[in-house]
């Protein structure tokens, strides 16, 4: 893979000019004195960390506490692109609600052949205790972040779908608050379409899928695993910007058959919970029986529709890496449209000839573990020395259905601030969408996550990545 | 609001508190060393005691040098009352209820355990004290300012108020509890530098050595200072005062709820107690008894709190 391949998305090809979306902000860069943005950026950092933009890194002493290194490079999309992306979200997001409607009844995309029956009975993200259960609103996925990587000018794919509990929204908020604090002189040369709607927004499409039993205004609360969990900042976060109480599992009792939570005045019902706690950790009766983060009994509360849980226990199933090799086909079953954007070619490792050409060309590919997540127990082929492919290959034969595998894609950079100037690093980009009955909103732009260190792809936080504010311009 | 929230913004205030009435009590201590070396050994333990911290202490340590003394109160983490272990226990609280306090709270205390994680990370040089127990206060003072100019004057308000208030007078009748016997009547007989110290001792450690002066003018007898400490309303840190504010805050509790509690009696209770008491009557009674059962009717009324407000479930 050499340079030339790769997309930049300010300067494109390279040949010397600056693509149309950066053409307003290259002008302000090139104006400015790099000893004042040095500066900005360090007080930027002294901003995070007081006002505890961090996260916890699991596995170290509980006081370590990071902050994720903000870029003060926005990354620009114009409107027209904007536009294209967001339709592409809004039908694959439409497509991921009917599928689990769909999986967790007449399986009608089993019976017409498009997807395989023990793709969904083998799998562990498979949750048997949603069959037959219609959420409130017919909403199964209330908040996606689906991840997007793009290789060209009009070349965009999904990488993930998100659809269980995705995070990392508090720093498209954040990031935005800090550009606007720090470069106010950017946003009246540059028109951005806003993103600070979205906890407003999030409140409204959540109290729109309140459940039937619910007559007043709907109480929604934000079920958190607590201060130690990684993104506690984000939970807190959003509890404050909704106004709504930010509770843990501890908090919550069944009391005449609805979830309540302990208040000051006794306990009071909860209408729609927005649980950042995984459907393992839900409910000990009904799943973990050692889990302390959960409420026993939610499980059967939310069946006979006392509460709404967000996103609904068994999302799993849609976003889990065996079952997005079939996106395309889940697309165009349920919205009878070509999906508008592309998946990366992936190859099923379970399936013998698959498999036999990713053991092939494992140096060149990128093999992920079928339930992971957060960049672990990937293998990146191309930076992967001879011992650890030899390591990895190991694993894969001895556990073929565990894993994936796709090309490594020549990511398109997005400069960065450096020492010695703009330089190019590899980013992707998490939207994030509400799903509401009657709507799908989506919030323009999303977060940006940036692998810092020069030729690196790896961009999760937990792994050294940096975020940068995404702008997306008015027409 | 929930109880968590209740119980965490209480919490968070009282280890606040906690963190500036250590650095008062090691400033105190930190004097005599520097005035009376003979006195240090006897001083650190008595502070130690009054800090709650002496069985601990001894634990580690067999002496009671200084040094040993102040890094214990200041930055042992196995010692739960340390500044550190305070600061760091009040934060945690502060994350917990970070929906209730506003954006200048929260970034106050997160600013107070940065600052302090800092200077608190080696062993503090005797050079460096004043400096650090300084801070210390200042930091602490600026959530409180932030606490008294952004919050609405609501149920949050009143739970982190009776919080600093319940801790405050816990500290002073500590004190007093530990040092009863330098303010006894006999102890006039003794007449001598080491007693005047003393009482300069206990005045230091709730800050009220000037306001004292000013009040009292030269007459620094035993019987005025128990005065000044138990009884006087215009001291902000005397057990009256303390009791009066937290009847204030659980009153406003009672009328946003309407509804009054267990918790509201008790609080009357001692209020009475202390408004119908007068300093003679204190000693006739016995000083000793008397403070001892107003820490163990403070400590009640704190508990009956947490339960009436379901701080615990």
């Amino acid at each position: 893979m050499t340079d030339r391949r790769i997309f930049d998305e300010m300067t494109g090809d390279g040949s010397g000019t600056v693509r149309d979306p950066y053409t307003n902000y290259n002008e302000w860069f090139a104006e400015e004195d790099p000893k004042r943005l040095h500066r900005k950026a360090q007080e930027a950092e002294s901003v995070f960390r007081l006002s505890g933009i961090t996260f916890n890194v699991y596995g170290r002493a509980e006081a370590d506490e990071r902050l994720i290194p903000f870029d003060i490079v926005p990354r620009i999309l114009s409107a027209r692109e904007w536009t294209r992306l967001s339709r592409g979200i809004e039908q694959r997001v439409r497509a991921v609600n009917a599928f689990l409607h769909d999986i967790y009844h007449r399986q009608e995309i089993i019976k017409a052949g498009r997807l395989p029956a023990e793709m969904i009975a083998q799998n562990e993200a498979f949750l048997p205790q949603m069959i037959g259960v219609t959420p409130p609103g017919g909403v199964y996925t209330h908040i996606v972040g689906t991840d997007l990587v793009r290789t060209g000018e009009d070349e965009f794919y999904v990488l993930e779908d998100n659809a269980r509990t995705p995070s990392g929204v508090s720093y498209m908020l954040e990031n935005r608050e800090t550009m606007l604090q720090m470069f106010p002189e950017l946003f009246i040369r540059n028109r951005v379409q806003p993103v600070s709607n979205y906890p407003r927004l999030l409140r409204r499409s959540l109290s729109e899928c309140a459940p039937q039993c619910c007559t007043g205004a709907p109480t929604v609360a934000i079920l958190t695993p607590g201060i130690h969990n990684s993104a506690y900042f984000e939970h807190s976060f959003l509890a404050d910007q909704m106004s709504v109480e930010l509770v843990e599992g501890h908090d919550l009792k069944l009391v005449d058959g609805r979830i309540a939570m302990r208040t000051t005045r006794g306990y009071q019902p909860i209408d729609v919970l927005y649980r950042r706690v995984d459907d393992d950790f839900l409910d000990p009766l009904n799943f973990r029986p050692d889990s302390m983060l959960g409420i026993p009994g939610i499980m059967d509360v939310y069946r006979s529709g006392g509460i709404t849980i967000a996103n609904a226990p068994g999302t799993g199933i849609a976003d889990d890496k065996a079952i997005y090799s079939y996106m395309p086909d889940i697309v165009e079953f349920y919205t009878g449209e070509k999906a508008i954007l592309s998946n990366v070619p992936t190859w099923r490792c379970n399936e013998p000839d698959s498999l036999a050409y990713v053991l092939e060309h494992l140096s060149e590919l990128v093999v992920k573990e079928v339930h992971g997540s957060g960049g672990y127990g990937m293998l990146v082929g191309p930076a992967a020395s001879k011992k650890e492919l030899a390591a990895f290959r190991d694993k894969l034969t001895a556990k073929p259905g565990n894993y994936i595998a796709q090309p490594t894609l020549s990511l398109s950079t997005v400069p960065i601030f450096t020492k010695s100037g703009l330089a190019p690093r590899h980013v992707d980009l998490r939207p994030f969408a509400l799903v509401s009955p009657n709507r799908v909103d989506i919030t323009p732009g999303g977060l940006t996550r940036v692998a810092l260190k020069q030729g690196s792809l790896v961009v999760n936080s937990s792994q050294g990545g940096g975020t940068k504010d995404t702008w997306v311009l008015e027409e | 609001m929930l109880g968590k929230t209740a119980g965490g913004l209480y919490w968070m205030f009282r280890y606040l508190e906690r963190s500036e009435n250590t650095a008062r009590l090691v400033h105190a201590g930190h004097r005599i060393a520097m005035t009376r070396s003979t006195a240090a050994q006897d001083e650190w333990a008595s502070i130690l005691a009054t800090a709650g911290a002496d069985a601990a202490y001894r634990v580690r340590y067999d002496s009671y040098d200084g040094p040993s003394v102040v890094d214990f109160l200041l930055r042992d983490r196995d010692n739960p009352s340390s500044v550190m272990s305070v600061i760091e226990a009040s934060r945690n609280n502060a994350r917990l209820v970070r929906t209730a306090l506003t954006r200048e709270v929260w970034e106050a205390v997160n600013g107070c355990w940065m600052v302090l994680k800092d200077l608190l990370a080696r062993r503090v040089n005797e050079r460096d004290l004043p400096h650090v127990l300084t801070t210390i206060r200042e930091r602490s003072a600026f959530v409180r300012g932030a606490l008294h100019g952004t919050m609405v004057r609501n149920e949050a308000y009143d739970f982190a108020r009776i919080g600093t208030f319940l801790e405050r007078a816990d500290n002073t009748a500590r004190i007093l509890d530990v040092k009863y016997y330098v303010l006894l009547p006999s102890a006039l007989h003794v007449g001598s530098s080491l007693d005047n110290v003393q009482w300069e001792t206990i005045l230091r450690s709730v800050s009220a050595e000037g306001s004292f002066r000013y009040l009292h003018g030269g007459d620094v007898r035993p019987l005025a200072i128990a005065d000044f400490l138990i009884l006087d309303r215009r001291l902000p840190r005397s057990l009256a005062f303390c009791a009066s504010k937290i009847g204030d805050n659980l009153g406003y509790l009672a009328e946003e709820y309407g509804a009054r509690m267990p918790c509201h009696d008790m609080s009357d209770e001692i209020c009475t107690s202390l408004r119908t008491s007068t300093i003679d009557g204190i000693f006739e009674r016995g000083l000793h008894e008397c403070i001892q059962s107003f820490i163990r009717a403070n400590n009640d009324l704190g508990a009956q709190i947490e339960i009436d407000f379901k701080f615990n479930g």
